[in-house]
């Protein structure tokens, strides 16, 4: 059974050049009225069953919000309709309608009212949603003097707490402090085992990891994926990177020692761009000089997206054989295992001479790898499970 | 339209509480609280005396005479204000919430009828007090009355709700029409002498009538006032109930085709709300 069914939906906004908001301007745009058209969703059709957790992955401007606002009947579609089973809840804002004079139990109940939700179920509610929020001491006071935390708090105690058969979540799972957040989505999977619809709007990859079952992907108002969330991801990222690559740095090396080219491989690079946890990686700086490199260093940082770094060595290259450098050629590092998790890691490359100042150069952020997790397992590093037991 | 109206009956709750967030928040932190909207009647009330005392009023009870038209008035004018600009007021609301957008203009009717009511108590507190005679045969026309300007204000604010959404000159449009309107009513002068200047001109006297106000008005005048004639002085018609029952009968009609057209209209734009916000 369908929860939601969306039939060729599609939204185009008309967008004015000059928003017309007065008579006057609205008079003389008489018949020339001046806007362009801007494509939001182009015509897509989507049916999520009852039950089920989907995530909708995109950019900024790839459609996401739209659509979740299409969905929950905030905007009217261009084309097509929208069938839903149940009660909808949509959490597009936390605290709507909020009023910052009154107190967080008058609050409790407006916000419930524009949620449709009765007085009479919120009376029998009302501890369950303070306890949730943990604001039982501050109940009573005016929400101004929350603070943004605890305004969020009590919003996200009010939203999950109503019963929903659909709940529409935008980027609102990432609020309050870390053990919020772990109640946040304790309590999505508890809705999941209850057999309720879930959508859930991000950017981050790594929600929809742990909460979905199935992930579209949005990019320029075209669905571009649907499956199970590890391939969505993967889509997801490659697309991210399309955009990403066109904004590539040039570049602008002049000194004596330049590195030409950087190549970084994996042995099934000829079929897939990412390589898996735990594959080997093989690093090659090409590199070309005017003078001799007596004692050459090679650093290598491996920095994740945040830019921390998630490995760093200097490599004292005579120590490993190569006395100096001349002319042009190739350094090759070869790494057996790459244990790291999901993401994308930049190189930072360094190449000197440590007795010759002159001959050092840089190269930063140009070169990428990605690693993407089929299995379960998140966080930063690929520890290596062995058997689980369990003795009596 | 149908589905429209059993949505928002279905939302009757939010609109209930959002008639209460707008009193509660009006009469936030001040000690007498809502006794403030009781008061507004009363001090003026005292005011006009010792006015028209040393000015000489046209006829006996003149402050009384004008407010059976003021309070009514002032229902029409603050729930045509805040109605109009209250969906441009809640944008924030209106582009990320689902919910029957008429709530909006609703509830603003609403609290000014509550408002309303509470005016209407310290109104008859006082005539108590100064034991001025109110015409008790004609006491049952008072809540038709109300009723009716009810749907009238209903209609009128569903479509300047939305007309502002597309134009923001409705709400300054609306601010000088309404010192106009205040003027085309029977408030501070009498209805009989607009109707017989109206005939002087060779023209019907009924024409003040064609604003569907000065029907509603002219009822709480002739009830609440409690007599057609001062001394001398002819103020209204020299009729029965059945006359003002007509009338609000006619504006009755007007009322449920104004509030037709504006479901309708709203019920056509709503959608695009959010969008044009």
């Amino acid at each position: 059974m369908d929860a939601i069914v969306v039939d060729n939906i599609s939204k185009v906004f008309k967008l004015h050049e000059n928003p017309v908001h007065s008579v006057k301007e609205r008079m003389l745009s008489m018949g020339r009225s001046k806007y362009r058209e801007f494509v939001a969703l182009e015509p897509m059709s989507l049916s999520i069953s009852t039950g089920t957790t989907l995530g909708i992955l995109g950019h900024n401007g790839s459609g996401k919000s739209t659509l979740l606002k299409v969905v929950s009947g905030i905007l009217k579609p261009t084309t097509g309709q929208i069938r839903l089973r149940g009660r909808l809840a949509s959490l597009l804002e936390l605290g709507a309608g909020f009023h910052p004079e009154l107190t967080g139990r008058e609050n409790v109940y407006i916000n419930a009212a524009f949620l449709g939700i009765s007085r009479k179920e919120i009376e029998k509610r009302f501890d369950d949603i303070v306890e949730f929020s943990e604001l039982d001491q501050f109940i009573d006071e005016p929400v101004k003097h929350y603070s943004s935390g605890m305004y969020v708090r009590l919003g996200f105690a009010v939203a999950v707490n109503l019963d929903p058969d659909v709940l529409l979540v935008d980027e609102v799972l990432a609020v309050g402090d870390e053990v919020f957040q772990r109640k946040c989505l304790d309590r999505v999977r508890q809705f999941q085992q209850e057999g309720r619809t879930i959508v859930v709007v991000t950017h981050a990859a790594d929600v929809v990891r742990q909460v979905c079952q199935r992930a579209i992907v949005l990019d320029h108002g075209k669905l571009v994926a649907d499956g199970a969330p590890g391939d969505a991801i993967r889509i997801f990222r490659e697309h991210l990177h399309g955009t990403l690559e066109e904004a590539a740095p040039q570049d602008t090396d002049t000194g004596p020692l330049k590195i030409t080219d950087v190549r970084i491989h994996h042995p099934r690079s000829a079929e897939r761009k990412y390589l898996e946890p735990g594959e080997p990686l093989t690093i090659e700086v090409s590199y070309a000089t005017d003078r001799t490199v007596e004692a050459p260093t090679l650093s290598i940082s491996i920095l994740s997206l945040e830019g921390q770094a998630v490995f760093a060595l200097d490599l004292d290259l005579p120590a490993s054989g190569i006395s100096n450098l001349h002319g042009s050629g190739t350094i090759t590092v070869p790494f057996t295992a790459v244990p790291l998790l999901d993401g994308r890691y930049t190189l930072s490359l360094r190449l000197t001479d440590r007795h010759d100042a002159d001959l050092r150069v840089a190269r930063d952020g140009r070169d990428e790898f990605e690693v993407l997790n089929p299995g379960a397992a998140r966080g930063v590093a690929a520890l290596t499970l062995g058997t689980v037991s369990s003795h009596a | 339209m149908r589905v429209h109206v059993a949505e928002i009956w279905e939302y009757r709750e939010l609109l209930d509480g959002l008639i209460r967030k707008e009193l509660k928040v009006r009469y936030k932190n001040s000690v007498l609280g809502f006794v403030w909207s009781m008061v507004q009647p009363v001090f003026l009330l005292g005011v006009y005396t010792l006015v028209f005392s040393i000015l000489g009023a046209g006829f006996d009870d003149f402050p009384i005479w004008l407010l059976c038209g003021l309070i009514p008035w002032t229902l029409v004018s603050t729930t045509l204000s805040t109605a109009t600009t209250s969906v441009v007021a809640n944008q924030g609301l209106v582009s990320k919430v689902p919910f029957p957008r008429a709530v909006l203009p609703l509830a603003t009717l609403g609290s000014a009828l509550v408002h309303f009511v509470l005016q209407m108590c310290a109104f008859g507190i006082v005539l108590v007090i100064v034991w001025h005679p109110v015409d008790w045969s004609y006491i049952w026309l008072l809540p038709i009355a109300l009723l009716v300007t009810a749907m009238l204000l209903a209609g009128m604010s569903l479509v300047l709700a939305t007309l502002n959404v597309y134009a923001r000159d409705t709400q300054h449009l609306l601010e000088l029409a309404l010192v106009a309107m205040f003027w085309a009513n029977p408030i501070v002068y009498q209805y009989e002498r607009a109707a017989v200047w109206f005939k002087g001109q060779g023209l019907p006297g009924w024409l003040p009538l064609l604003n569907p106000f000065t029907s509603v008005i002219t009822t709480f005048q002739r009830t609440i006032y409690g007599t057609a004639r001062a001394g001398e002085m002819q103020l209204l018609p020299d009729v029965t109930q059945w006359w003002y029952l007509r009338n609000l009968t006619l504006v009755g009609v007007l009322a449920v085709c104004l509030m037709l057209l504006g479901l309708f209209i709203f019920d056509r734009a709503e959608g695009n709300f959010a969008e044009v916000l």
